[in-house]
């Protein structure tokens, strides 16, 4: 695919993204896109540590769950505005994934894999047993939705299902823009050279640890904003937002997408937020389904749908592909 | 103050060993076939759901439950190896982790559809009336749990080293290919193996369900137990994951009797994160 057809194409997409609310009568419809758009920012994040990075994490949900906890407790203690929830739930992921990843990223293959895991499962127990500060199990009820104000001049609410659309839209395109710029920097190439082989990257200099620390870090803030948004969203966050379920919801998107491809996460959140909803009949088969498709798709389309889309392209152009 | 140590300590140790039962199966699968299964916890999970439905629904005796209901896990284990795992068996490690993921998944919500989500006990033919030895109390089937493990620990102890299976399982471990040019069928070795492991998981499943309780989603915090022992231990240890198994444990039992049973499962979380900060491949673990 050609640079040109590429921005004529985002362009396109960008613009149908816009224009989307004008055409969809259906809240409900609206309000399955914004969770296409939070699971899109917490899968690309993901991505940047299984596709690039090369680290299976099964963690990925500490730092929405941190992310979202920090944006409640903020915003129902101390009244604090959208803005601050925002910088504060950065703050702490980003704080939290330093220090874990000082631990973990010396840890390689399965125990990194197995340490994330547990780390989502700490913070599990911690949420639901610490009631005098999380309200256990209970929750946490009545989180206000984004506002923007200037105190006496305006105030603007994000309490509609289109406003907050725009909202999740904007977030979309910036991840998706930083995402791009980091996967072509060198931090990216240094990545995709740990993946390939790690004793042979480290040996020419380039640093595990370091590369890792950039990666693991970029990939939690992410989940950390994605955590602040749901919590705004939603307006009730729970211990559940550190479910395992999640965690296998967003491997299957990134799987089934394609890890290491930047469309990859796009394709895998759409299809498995507004598929089920077509296919509601089957409700209870679902989760059954979920799971032969990850081995399926596991074993027989390692690039997921972005490999198999470069693939048919090809074919259509008449060329073969590498 | 004493004997209610001791009390806690032996609870610990009963329970530890059948965490080692299922950590062992896991450990065996992880050194042989370098596969971390994930769906090691669903497969604990139908050890407990088959014993549960052989009891209650086809009205067999206990023991014939359990026999039979390792019997099936196995079986399942077997079809999975033959039918998924043996195609990936050069692949990486995050292939085979991400296809096991997908079993459990399969696994845990099929169940879930014929189950239910409310928890069910495993009728037994044990009183449940306590036995006093000295300062101590133990229920009978405690004893016979423990009874169990033990001897299954020592007849697979004893299979591996003294027989002929043994022998060719130990030879694959060491190194598949020189196994392979003497004529060791390797794929025979590891589905057998992956078996095994299952059953292992399954024995587990079926005990612990009778001690507590069976639902579809008790293999997630077991699954995690497991893996804390095997790292604890050594991942692909044998003696490493009994040793992990009795002392998590007998850390769970301490923590939740005398500090706080909400609590307790932090703590092995906890133990896990230090060793690893410490040791960063494990207590027995060699540099991988």
């Amino acid at each position: 695919m050609g640079g040109k057809n590429q921005t004529i194409g985002l362009l396109v997409l960008v613009i149908a993204a816009l224009l989307a609310p004008f055409f969809i009568q259906d809240e409900y419809f609206i309000h399955l896109l914004i969770n296409a758009g939070l699971f899109y920012i917490l899968v690309a994040g993901l991505n940047l540590l299984v596709g690039y990075l090369g680290k299976l994490t099964l963690g990925h949900t500490a730092f929405l769950g941190i992310g979202a906890y920090t944006s409640a407790l903020l915003n129902l203690k101390l009244e604090a505005p959208f803005a601050v929830t925002l910088a504060g739930s950065i703050l702490v992921s980003l704080v939290l994934a330093f220090l874990f990843g000082l631990i973990v990223l010396r840890l390689r293959g399965p125990y990194f894999v197995i340490v994330s895991l547990c780390f989502a499962e700490m913070l599990a127990i911690v949420a639901t047993n610490w009631v005098s500060l999380t309200n256990g199990p209970m929750g946490l009820p009545g989180v206000e939705p984004p506002k923007f104000s200037i105190p006496g001049l305006f105030e603007f609410y994000l309490d509609t299902k289109t406003r907050f659309y725009y909202l999740m839209l904007a977030l979309v395109i910036i991840v998706t823009y930083v995402t791009h710029r980091l996967v072509h920097s060198v931090i990216g190439r240094a990545s995709i050279s740990l993946r390939e082989n790690e004793n042979l990257a480290e040996s020419v200099g380039v640093s595990a640890f370091r590369y890792g620390m950039i990666i693991f870090v970029a990939a939690s803030v992410f989940a950390g904003v994605a955590g602040c948004f749901y919590a705004h969203y939603v307006s009730y966050i729970n211990p559940e937002v550190f479910g395992f379920i999640y965690m296998i919801t967003m491997l299957v998107m990134l799987v089934t997408g394609g890890k290491g491809t930047i469309a990859g996460p796009f394709y895998g959140c759409i299809l498995f937020t507004v598929l089920p909803e077509g296919l509601r009949v089957a409700k209870d088969y679902r989760d059954p389904v979920f799971g032969i498709i990850l081995i399926v798709v596991a074993i027989f389309l390692p690039q997921g749908m972005a490999g198999l889309f470069r693939r048919v392209w090809a074919r259509f152009k008449g060329k073969e592909v590498a | 103050m004493v004997p209610e140590i001791l009390q806690q300590l032996l609870n610990g140790l009963i329970i530890g060993a059948t965490y080692g039962l299922m950590a062992v199966g896991m450990t065996m699968i992880f050194g042989m076939m370098d596969i971390i299964n994930f769906a090691h916890g669903e497969i604990y999970m139908l050890g407990g759901v088959f014993a549960y439905y052989l009891v209650s629904l086809l009205g067999l005796n206990y023991f014939e439950s359990i026999a039979l209901s390792v019997a099936l896990v196995m079986a399942v284990g077997l079809i999975f190896d033959q039918l998924v795992l043996r195609k990936l068996r050069d692949e990486p490690t995050l292939i085979t982790i991400l296809v096991t993921i997908g079993l459990s998944i399969f696994l845990q919500s099929t169940v879930m559809l014929f189950w239910g989500p409310s928890p069910q006990g495993i009728p037994s033919p044990f009183p449940s009336k306590t036995i006093q030895i000295g300062p101590i109390f133990l229920t009978p089937f405690k004893i016979f749990m423990a009874a169990v493990t033990v001897a299954v620990i020592f007849g697979l102890h004893l299979m591996i080293q003294k027989t002929t299976l043994g022998k060719t399982m130990r030879a694959v471990f060491q190194e598949k290919e020189a196994a392979a040019i003497v004529g060791i069928n390797i794929n025979k070795v590891y589905a057998i193996n992956f078996a095994l492991g299952s059953g292992l998981a399954g024995l587990a499943g079926a005990l612990l369900g009778t001690l507590f309780v069976v639902y579809p989603n008790m293999g997630l915090i077991a699954v995690v137990k497991a893996f804390l022992i095997v790292i604890m231990g050594g991942m692909g240890n044998f003696l490493g994951a009994i040793f992990g198994g009795l002392l998590l444990g007998v850390v769970e039992s301490m923590a939740a009797g005398f500090i706080s049973s909400s609590y307790k499962d932090l703590f092995g979380l906890l133990i896990v994160m230090i060793v690893l900060v410490v040791r960063p491949y494990g207590l027995f673990g060699k540099k991988i």
